[in-house]
C-alpha cells in the first residue's frame, strides 16, 4: 500500500543509500584511491544537466506544445561538439589558477575585480532560485500526487498549510542538510567533493532507470510499441499536432532555447561546478563528450511517448501533464513502479539542489561575504586565528539561505507556472555569463567595467522582463504591471518592451538581455581602459596553452613578506595540518628549507595566493596576501616581457627538442658509418689474408727449387737450368704482384703519381697493342682490330692507359679459346668520349660473376687447374684508373660465346674545342 | 602526416553542420505530417541526426585523443 509513511521511508532509504555512497567516496578520497577518477563517473556527474524538469517537466512540455523540449538537450551537444574550444580550454584556465566558481572565474580574468565576484554571485543566487523552487515544487508534488493512491487526482494547490509542514519546505531542509554534510566538511584548497560527485553519479543512474522504466511500461505494456502508440495517437487532433512543429514563432523558439541551453551547460553554476571545478582529471573530458550527449539522447526517447500516452489516457485534462510519469502508472494500477518513478523524480531534484547549493554557497562565501568581511576593518580578520571555522559556518548558513530563498520563491511565485518555464527563467539567468566568459577566455581585450557594465545590465534586464512578471502572474505585484507597463508607461510593459512584440516571453527578454549585455561588455571594452593586473589576467586566460602552469605569474610579485606571515595566512584559511602539509611539498619541490627561509621569494607569495584562491576565492585571495605582502605588482611592461620570456623558453625548449631530432639523426648516421668502417676492417682483413697467400705461392715454389739445388749438387746442367727458369719466372711474378698491390694501394689511398695531359688516343691503343702483341704471337691468337678514324682526345695519364689496355688485352688473350683465339679490339668515338672495348671468344663470365670480377683477387674461373698467372688484380686496377679518368668500365657477357670487356673515358675538355679539331687535322 | 590545427577545424565544421540540420529552417523540411517506420518523421529525423552528431563527436575525440598522446602531437596554442 501507498501510503505517506511508506513513502517516506522509501525516500529516507534512498537517501540514505545516498549518504552511504557519498561517504565511501570520501573515504576513497581520503585514502588516495578515487572512486570518481573515471571519465564514466565523470560524464554521469555532468547528468545532474537533468533535474526534475527533464523528469516531470519535459513530459508536460511535450504534451502542451510537443516536440520542442528537444532543444534543451540539442544545445547542450552542440556545446560539447566544440569541447575542444570552449570545454578544454576552461578546464586547463581553472586548473592552472585554482578557479572554484563561476563567479571566480569570471573576476579572476577581469582582474581578480571583487565586485564582479560579487556581482556574479548575485546574479547567481537571484537566478537559481526559481530553479531551486522548481525542484522542491516538483518533490512535493508528486509526494502529493502519490499520496492520492489509488485515486489519479490533483491534490488541492491553494493554502499550502503552515509552512512547519509543509512537505516543500521539509524537502528542502532535508535537502539542505545533506549538502552541508558533504559539501561543507572541510575547507580544501581543491575544492574536490569526490563523495558528493558519486552520490550525485549514482543519481544520474537511478533517474535514468526510472525514466526508461515508466518509458518502457507505457511503450510496450500499454501499447505494442512506438508504431501502435503513434498510430493511436495519430487519431486525435490534439495529439496529432504535437508531432510538427507550426509557424515562424515556434521557429524563433525554438532557437532561443538551443542558444540558452548551449550557454546553460557551461553557465549554470552546477554545471560549472561538475564539469570544471570537480574535474580530476582533463582527459576524462574526452570521453565524457560523447557519453553525455548519448545520455540526454536516452533519457529523452521516450518523452514524446509518455506524454502522448498520457494525454490518451487523460482526455479530459483532468491531471497536470507534468506528473504523467506517475499518474499514468498509477491509473495501470503499478505501485512499484509509481513509487521507482517518485525516486527517479527525487533523485533527479536532490541532484541538483545538492550541486547548486553546494556552488552557491561557494561563492557566497568566497565572494560575496569574505570581501566584504575582510573590508571591515574593525573585525581585525585578517588579524585573527583560525578562519577554517570561520568559512564552513558561513557556507553552510549560505545553503540554508539558498533553500530557503528557493523555498519562498516557490510560495511566492511557483504555482503559477510550468515545470519548464520556471526552468528556462534560470537558464536565462545563467546565460547573462556566458558573453563575459567567452569573451573572456577568446579576447585579451575584454575589460573589467565591461563585463561589470554587460552583466548589471543584462541581469537587469532580465528581471524586468521574466521575474517581475512572474512575481505578477502570481498576484504579489499587481498584474496591471504586465500589461500596462511599469508607471503605465505602455513602451515598458515587460513583456513586450518597447513595442517588441510577435515574440514569445522568453525570445523577448533573451533579446533584449542579451542586447543589453552584450553591447555594454563590447562598447566599454572598446573604450580601452584595462589596469595592469586585468592586462596580465587576460593574458594568462586567453593564452593559457602557451602559459600554462603559474612560473610565468609567480615573478610578478615583487614585494615582500615574511615566511611565518605566509604561513600563518595558510594556516588559518585551510587549517594547520593541510597548510603544513602544502608548504612542506612546495619546500621539497623547490629543494628549499623554510625553516631556515626568512623572507619569502615571490615563488612563495605567489604560491600562498593561489592556496588561498582554493579556499577563499582569487579576489579575497589577493586582499589577504596584499595585508601581509609589502610592494605591489611590478609594472605592465615588465609583466609582458616576462610572459613574453615564457613563450621563449617554450620556444626554446622546442628548439631543443628539435635539436633532440637532429642528435638522433646524427647518431643513425654514425652507427651507419661505423657498420661500414667495420665491413672496411674485414675487407682489408680478408685482403691482406688472400694478398699473403698470393705472395706464399710463388715464395713457396721459389723456395722448394731453391732447396732442390742447394740439396743436390750432382743434378745435371739441363735440370738446373730448368729449375732456376721457374725461379726466375716465380721472382717475376713476385714482383709483378707486389707492384700491383703498392700501385693499387697507392691509388685507393689517393696518392698515386698521376700524370694527367691531353693524349692521343688512337696512339695509345696502338702503343698498348704494340707492347702486347708479343703476347699475341706466343699463344697464336688472331687479333682483329676495329679503330674508327675519329677517335678523340682524352685527358688522361698515358702510361696508366696502356696498362689498362694491355691488362685487358692480356685477360683476354689468357682466356680465349685455347685453338682458335680470336680477340677482337675496337675503338670509337662516342658522344661522350672514347669507346674501347676487347672481346675474347673463351668460356665468357656467368653473369652473377660480372660484378665481382672487378674486385681485389677475384677470377671469373677460381677452379680452372692451371691458373693462367694473373695476379688477380690486374680488373681492380683497371678500374680505379678508369674511374679515376672519370669514366666506367664494364664486362658484357653471354656464357660459351666469349666476354667483352668496355670502359669509356670522357671527353678532355680541350678536345672539345675547335682548336683540338685543327691540332688534330 | 596530419595537419596541425585540424582538430579544432573539425571540431568548428561540425558545429556548423550540426546547428543547421538541428535548427530552421532545415528543421522545417522534416515537420510533416509523415510517419517513417510508425514514428513521426520529424521525431525520427531529430534523434538520427542526434545520435548521428554523438557518433562522430566519439569519432573526434578519439582523433584528439591519439593526437594528444602521440610523442609529437603537441597541442601549443590549439585552444586559441
Amino acid at each position: 500500500m501507498l501510503n505517506a509513511w511508506s513513502i517516506l521511508l522509501v525516500a529516507l532509504a534512498y537517501l540514505c543509500l545516498l549518504f552511504a555512497i557519498a561517504y565511501y567516496g570520501d573515504k576513497r578520497a581520503d585514502a588516495g584511491r578515487s572512486l570518481i577518477a573515471n571519465p564514466y563517473i565523470y560524464a554521469l556527474s555532468i547528468a545532474v544537466y537533468c533535474t526534475s524538469w527533464t523528469f516531470y517537466g519535459s513530459v508536460g512540455r511535450a504534451a502542451s506544445s510537443g516536440i520542442d523540449f528537444l532543444p534543451i538537450y540539442l544545445g547542450p551537444t552542440l556545446t560539447f561538439v566544440v569541447w575542444w574550444f570552449v570545454l578544454r580550454k576552461i578546464i586547463r584556465i581553472s586548473k592552472a589558477y585554482r578557479i572554484t566558481s563561476i563567479a571566480d572565474f569570471i573576476s579572476s580574468r577581469y582582474g581578480k575585480s571583487t565586485r564582479l565576484s560579487v556581482l556574479v554571485t548575485v546574479i547567481a543566487v537571484v537566478g537559481i532560485m526559481p530553479y531551486i523552487s522548481l525542484q522542491l515544487k516538483a518533490v512535493s508534488t508528486s509526494f502529493n500526487v502519490l499520496l492520492q493512491y489509488p485515486e489519479v487526482v490533483m491534490p488541492p494547490v491553494s493554502s499550502p498549510g503552515p509552512f512547519v509542514t509543509d512537505t516543500a519546505f521539509l524537502v528542502a531542509m532535508a535537502m539542505a542538510a545533506f549538502a552541508i554534510l558533504f559539501g561543507t566538511r572541510h575547507i580544501d584548497a581543491s575544492e574536490h567533493h569526490e563523495g558528493m560527485v558519486a552520490a550525485i553519479a549514482f543519481e544520474s543512474v537511478v533517474k535514468l532507470a526510472a525514466f526508461l522504466a515508466v518509458g518502457l511500461f507505457v511503450t510496450f505494456g500499454l501499447y505494442d510499441g512506438f508504431g501502435s502508440l503513434f498510430a493511436a495517437g495519430r487519431e486525435v487532433p490534439e495529439v496529432a499536432r504535437l508531432f510538427t512543429l507550426e509557424g515562424g514563432a515556434r521557429y524563433g523558439q525554438w532557437m532561443t532555447l538551443t542558444l540558452l541551453s548551449m550557454a546553460a551547460i557551461v553557465c549554470l553554476p552546477r554545471q560549472f561546478q561538475v564539469i570544471v571545478v570537480e574535474n580530476v582529471n582533463e582527459a576524462h573530458l574526452e570521453k565524457a563528450v560523447w557519453l553525455f550527449p548519448l545520455y540526454l539522447l536516452i533519457i529523452n526517447i521516450f518523452v514524446l511517448p509518455i506524454a502522448v500516452g498520457g494525454l490518451l489516457a487523460f482526455p479530459a485534462g483532468e491531471v497536470d501533464a507534468d506528473t504523467y510519469m506517475l499518474t499514468l502508472p498509477m491509473a495501470a494500477k503499478q505501485q512499484s513502479l509509481a513509487l521507482f518513478a517518485f525516486i527517479g523524480g527525487l533523485s533527479a531534484a536532490t541532484g541538483m539542489v545538492i550541486v547548486a547549493a553546494i556552488a552557491l554557497s561557494t561563492m557566497i562565501c568566497n565572494d560575496l561575504v569574505m570581501p566584504a568581511l575582510l573590508r571591515l576593518t574593525w573585525l581585525r580578520l585578517t588579524e585573527r586565528g583560525d578562519l577554517t571555522g570561520l568559512l564552513l559556518f558561513i557556507r553552510r548558513g549560505a545553503i540554508i539561505l539558498i533553500l530557503l530563498l528557493g523555498y519562498a520563491y516557490f510560495r511566492l511565485a511557483g504555482e503559477a507556472d510550468a515545470l519548464v518555464t520556471i526552468g528556462l527563467m534560470s537558464f536565462a539567468a545563467a546565460a547573462q555569463f556566458a558573453p563575459a566568459i567567452v569573451g573572456g577566455i577568446f579576447w585579451k581585450g575584454g575589460t573589467r567595467s565591461g563585463a561589470l557594465t554587460g552583466l548589471t545590465l543584462g541581469f537587469l534586464v532580465w528581471a524586468y522582463t521574466l521575474l517581475l512578471p512572474s512575481f505578477a502572474r502570481s498576484g504579489w505585484l499587481p498584474v496591471d504591471f504586465i500589461y500596462a507597463g511599469f508607471l503605465g508607461i505602455e513602451l515598458l510593459r515587460p513583456q513586450a518592451l518597447f513595442g517588441l512584440e510577435g515574440f514569445d516571453n522568453l525570445s523577448h527578454a533573451l533579446f533584449w538581455s542579451m542586447l543589453a549585455n552584450i553591447g555594454g561588455y563590447l562598447a566599454l571594452s572598446l573604450r580601452g581602459h584595462q589596469s595592469a593586473i586585468e592586462r596580465i589576467q587576460a593574458t594568462l586566460f586567453v593564452d593559457v596553452f602557451r602559459h600554462s602552469g603559474a612560473e610565468g605569474v609567480s615573478r610578478l610579485w615583487r614585494g615582500s613578506a615574511t615566511v611565518a606571515d605566509l604561513r600563518g595566512l595558510i594556516v588559518r584559511f585551510v587549517g594547520r595540518e593541510r597548510a603544513e602539509r602544502s608548504l612542506t611539498d612546495y619546500a621539497r619541490l623547490r629543494g628549499l628549507n623554510l625553516a631556515k627561509l626568512r623572507e619569502a621569494d615571490a615563488g612563495l607569495v605567489s604560491f600562498t595566493e593561489r592556496l588561498l584562491a582554493g579556499a577563499i576565492g582569487a579576489a579575497s585571495a589577493r586582499v589577504m596576501v596584499a595585508s601581509v605582502a609589502k610592494g605591489e605588482v611590478v609594472g605592465i611592461d615588465e609583466v609582458m616581457e616576462i610572459l613574453e620570456e615564457t613563450s621563449q623558453v617554450i620556444e626554446y625548449s622546442h628548439r631543443l627538442e628539435e635539436k633532440q631530432h637532429e642528435l638522433e639523426r646524427t647518431t643513425a648516421e654514425l652507427r651507419a658509418a661505423n657498420e661500414r668502417l667495420k665491413e672496411l676492417d674485414r675487407l682489408k682483413d680478408d685482403f691482406i689474408s688472400t694478398v699473403s697467400h698470393e705472395l706464399r705461392t710463388p715464395l713457396t715454389s721459389i723456395r722448394s727449387f731453391s732447396e732442390i739445388l742447394f740439396d743436390n749438387a750432382d743434378l745435371d746442367i739441363h735440370d738446373r737450368r730448368r729449375f732456376l727458369a721457374i725461379i726466375v719466372k716465380e721472382s717475376e711474378r713476385l714482383t709483378r704482384l707486389i707492384n700491383q698491390i703498392l700501385d693499387l694501394a697507392k691509388m685507393e689511398a689517393g696518392r698515386m703519381d698521376w700524370q694527367m695531359e691531353d693524349v692521343d688516343a688512337k696512339g695509345i691503343i696502338e702503343e698498348a697493342l704494340a707492347v702486347a702483341g708479343g703476347l699475341f704471337t706466343e699463344q697464336a691468337v688472331k687479333l682483329e682490330l676495329n679503330l674508327d678514324p675519329n677517335i678523340p682526345h682524352i685527358y688522361a695519364d698515358r702510361d696508366r692507359l696502356i696498362q689498362v689496355i694491355v691488362n685487358l688485352l692480356s685477360n683476354a688473350v689468357k682466356f680465349c679459346d685455347r685453338d682458335n683465339g680470336l680477340v677482337v679490339v675496337s675503338a670509337a668515338a662516342r658522344n661522350d668520349g672514347l669507346y674501347v672495348s676487347v672481346a675474347d671468344n673463351g668460356p665468357g663470365i656467368p653473369p652473377e660473376k660480372r660484378k665481382l670480377i672487378f674486385e681485389k683477387f677475384q677470377q671469373a674461373n677460381e677452379t680452372l687447374t692451371d691458373r693462367p698467372g694473373g695476379t688477380g688484380l690486374g680488373l681492380a686496377i683497371s678500374r680505379q684508373i678508369v674511374e679515376f679518368f672519370g669514366g666506367r668500365i664494364w664486362v658484357e657477357s653471354v656464357p660459351g660465346h666469349g666476354a667483352k670487356f668496355a670502359f669509356t673515358i670522357p671527353n678532355s675538355r680541350v678536345a672539345a674545342t675547335p682548336v683540338a679539331e685543327l691540332g688534330r687535322v | 602526416m596530419q595537419r596541425p590545427g585540424l582538430i579544432g577545424e573539425r571540431a568548428i565544421g561540425l558545429f556548423l553542420v550540426a546547428f543547421l540540420a538541428l535548427n530552421p529552417p532545415i528543421l522545417s523540411i522534416f515537420s510533416t505530417e509523415g510517419f517513417f517506420f510508425g514514428v513521426p518523421l520529424l521525431y525520427f529525423y531529430l534523434f538520427g541526426v542526434w545520435g548521428g552528431i554523438i557518433l562522430l563527436i566519439g569519432v573526434h575525440s578519439l582523433a584528439a585523443k591519439a593526437r594528444h598522446q602521440s610523442p609529437t602531437g603537441r597541442d601549443r596554442g590549439q585552444g586559441g
